[in-house]
């Protein structure tokens, strides 16, 4: 059974094994030339994909739950659906969360991942208080914040060695629901204008429309929020639906990519308007919609995310924006956050300026302008996300993160570049 | 709270089994071989659910051992889901007699020893629920799997003739039939995704077939149609073929 990326592409194959026991992980890396490990299959592109494959998610038991300090120590491979399904009707819910929660902790970890509150709590490694890992050479190691091994493998993209438990930290919560803001706004100076009014709300996110042209470029819904105190922790994760096949891919053509924008756009409420509502609703909209990934049809898709610094965060998104809007590849979904400030980890995304991701099927021309976008981020100072990528340039990649020479470094000195790889990181060289 | 004893806890459907479970509010039994490998799933469990889990150790094919082990468990389980599977190499099981006679007694014998232990206590009782998981290999020998698919079709018939003496006291027999299920037991094949099911997936079926009080559940439920077709392949042409 051949594992895919959420993107559905590339499709190889592959050779798994399940993580079940630290004995047996120890005995494959020994006879394993080369293998990345992998957890819920939720990264886009080709970062947790090879020829062989560490699969993580069964290795999932719960170990310790501190009820007063709210700190959860499990196996790398427990979802964080999981952990809110245990919790939140506790009081608990996770500090920094991504817009799914179909990943695995171990995956959190090793993609940094961040979430609607970065400008206030920054990455996931923020509520990592510790981690063991498993290294190439068999060792089992505790790290903690602030040890090299722990910047390097926050973002590290799985290339450090096999993340076993970690120790992190949960937030206390008083309701399970959120009371949301929605800002509509007609350009992209208004949305910029309204990150900046917000910027105090813990949460925030905007959906763009690409495909606006002209002085309608940037035009957004701004949704902040922050969690009720009603005393409500009644949270039951909702009832999927499913998309059981493929889509062909006439289903996903310019017009209905365009109706689907003016819908959502047109649905809300001019200038300002409020909302009550749960956790999956305003956390994990796309978590509803089980394997929304085939609507993009059986070739598969990308996400393209990127993000710039703020000081030339308004002139590049326009830039981009324009050559977005005039490809007329547009995206089903295309999200615009501003971030707070960076950290120290070798790899990790976030930096304080704007991102925007979007998703694009796969079809001819589409890396060619893939790569002139690649050129205006690195123009503006940006980098782009390695959890959502499957074919930046390794020269490209370079010039967004000047801590790379420390991770490669980092990754010789371990021995860990020979043993862990993924198709992306002999990719771009990493 | 009842308590529900699963028989076989170590394997992957069984974890899950647990899982779901101890979420709806049952305290459990977890019986296996060498159970203290089990005190992760407990203590995971524990903090997940806030329910009791008592390990058991317990040998499906030390039969004699049964009848004590039923009655050392300080409070009569409301349920009893048998787990317990053992798959032997096809090949190797043809030329070793161990292989073939472990496929068995794992599958049928020892599963039949201790179920008829709690079927004279469900009777009697006139409550309680058993499930058996058996496997859709049960449904006609091929000559890939024929050994262990002919233990599991012991053991589906006998299920069958359960649920039939059992109506009548009010006790719920369901005979699981999985098909291709992505678990330690599977790992290296070749499995088609489509067909696959996960241990969550067959676990969160399990229980709700349970639950609504069905007697025959398919896992995933395509197997149904699949084994349907399969059972009507007339024999001259069956022999033939290599599925």
């Amino acid at each position: 059974m051949g594992l895919l990326s959420w993107g559905m592409y590339p499709k190889i194959k592959n050779k798994i094994f399940s993580l079940r026991s630290k004995e047996a992980l120890g005995a494959y890396i020994e006879k394993t030339d080369e293998f990345i490990p992998h957890g819920n299959g939720r990264s886009y592109g080709d970062c947790a994909l090879n020829e062989n494959i560490l699969y993580a998610k069964r290795y999932n038991n719960f170990l310790a739950f501190d009820e007063l300090s709210g700190t959860l120590t499990c196996q790398a491979g427990v979802l964080l659906s999981e952990i809110l399904d245990t919790f939140v009707k506790r009081g608990w819910f996770l500090k920094v969360t991504p817009g799914t929660k179909l990943i695995t902790i171990g995956g959190a970890i090793a993609s940094d991942v961040h979430g609607k509150n970065h400008h206030v709590e920054g990455c996931f490694s923020e509520c990592v208080l510790a981690f063991d890992i498993m290294l190439p050479n068999g060792e089992i190691k505790s790290c903690k914040k602030g040890d090299e091994l722990f910047r390097a493998t926050c973002g590290g993209m799985g290339l450090t060695g096999v993340i076993l438990a970690a120790k992190i930290n949960l937030k206390k919560i008083n309701s399970k629901n959120i009371n949301q803001t929605t800002i509509k706004t007609k350009n992209l100076k208004e949305t910029f204008e309204a990150f900046e009014n917000y910027q105090e709300m813990p949460y925030s996110v905007a959906w763009i429309d690409c495909l606006a042209k002209d002085e309608e470029i940037g035009k957004s819904l701004l949704m902040v929020g922050d969690f009720a105190d009603d005393g409500d922790l009644d949270y039951k994760s909702k009832k999927k639906l499913s998309i059981p096949f493929n889509f062909p891919s006439f289903a996903l053509n310019n017009l209905s990519v365009k109706a689907f924008n003016t819908l959502y756009y047109a649905k809300a409420k001019d200038g300002v308007s409020r909302q009550k509502v749960d956790i999956d609703t305003f956390f994990y909209p796309l978590d509803a919609i089980g394997n929304w990934n085939r609507i993009y049809g059986s070739g598969g898709f990308t996400q393209y995310q990127f993000i710039l610094p703020k000081e030339s965060s308004f002139e590049g998104l326009k830039e981009i924006l324009t050559k977005i809007s005039a490809s007329g590849k547009g995206s089903f979904l295309a999200v615009l956050k501003l971030y707070g400030k960076e950290n120290g980890n070798y790899l990790s995304f976030p930096l304080e300026g704007y991102s925007l991701a979007l998703d694009f099927k796969i079809e001819a021309g589409l890396f060619e302008l893939l790569n002139t976008l690649d050129e205006s981020v690195v123009k503006y100072g940006g980098r782009i996300y390695l959890t959502k990528d499957v074919r930046v340039s390794s020269e490209m990649f370079e010039k967004g993160y000047p801590l790379v020479e420390k991770f490669r470094a980092f990754r010789r000195e371990n021995n860990m570049d020979k043993k862990l790889n993924s198709l992306q990181s002999k990719r771009i060289k990493i | 709270m009842s308590y529900i004893l699963i028989i076989g806890a170590k394997s992957d459907i069984a974890k899950e089994v647990a899982r779901v479970y101890a979420k709806a509010g049952y305290n459990l039994y977890l019986a296996a071989r060498e159970c203290s490998s089990l005190e992760d799933l407990k203590q995971d469990i524990e903090i997940r659910g806030g329910v009791e889990v008592e390990l058991k150790e317990f040998d499906i094919t030390a039969y004699a051992t049964h009848e004590n082990f039923y009655d050392s468990l300080k409070k009569r389980p409301l349920g009893v889901i048998v787990v317990s599977g053992y798959m032997a190499e096809q090949k190797t099981a043809q030329k070793e007699w161990i292989e073939t006679l472990n496929t068995i007694n794992v599958n049928y014998t020892g599963a039949i020893s201790i179920l008829n232990i709690v079927a004279n206590d469900f009777e009697k009782e006139r409550r309680g629920f058993i499930v058996g998981v058996s496997s859709v290999a049960g449904e006609r020998g091929r000559k890939a799997n024929y050994i262990y698919g002919s233990a599991k079709a012991g053991f589906s018939a006998y299920l069958s003739g359960l649920r039939n003496r059992l109506h009548e006291s009010g006790v719920q027999v369901l005979t699981v039939k999985p098909g291709f299920v992505d678990t330690k037991m599977t790992e290296g094949l070749d499995l088609p995704q489509k067909l696959t099911a996960s241990p969550s997936e067959v676990a969160e079926d399990i229980f709700n077939a349970q639950q609504k009080g069905r007697n025959i559940l398919y896992s995933k439920s395509i197997w149904m149609i699949i084994m349907l077709i399969i059972k009507h392949i007339p024999e001259s042409i069956f022999k033939k073929m290599s599925i």
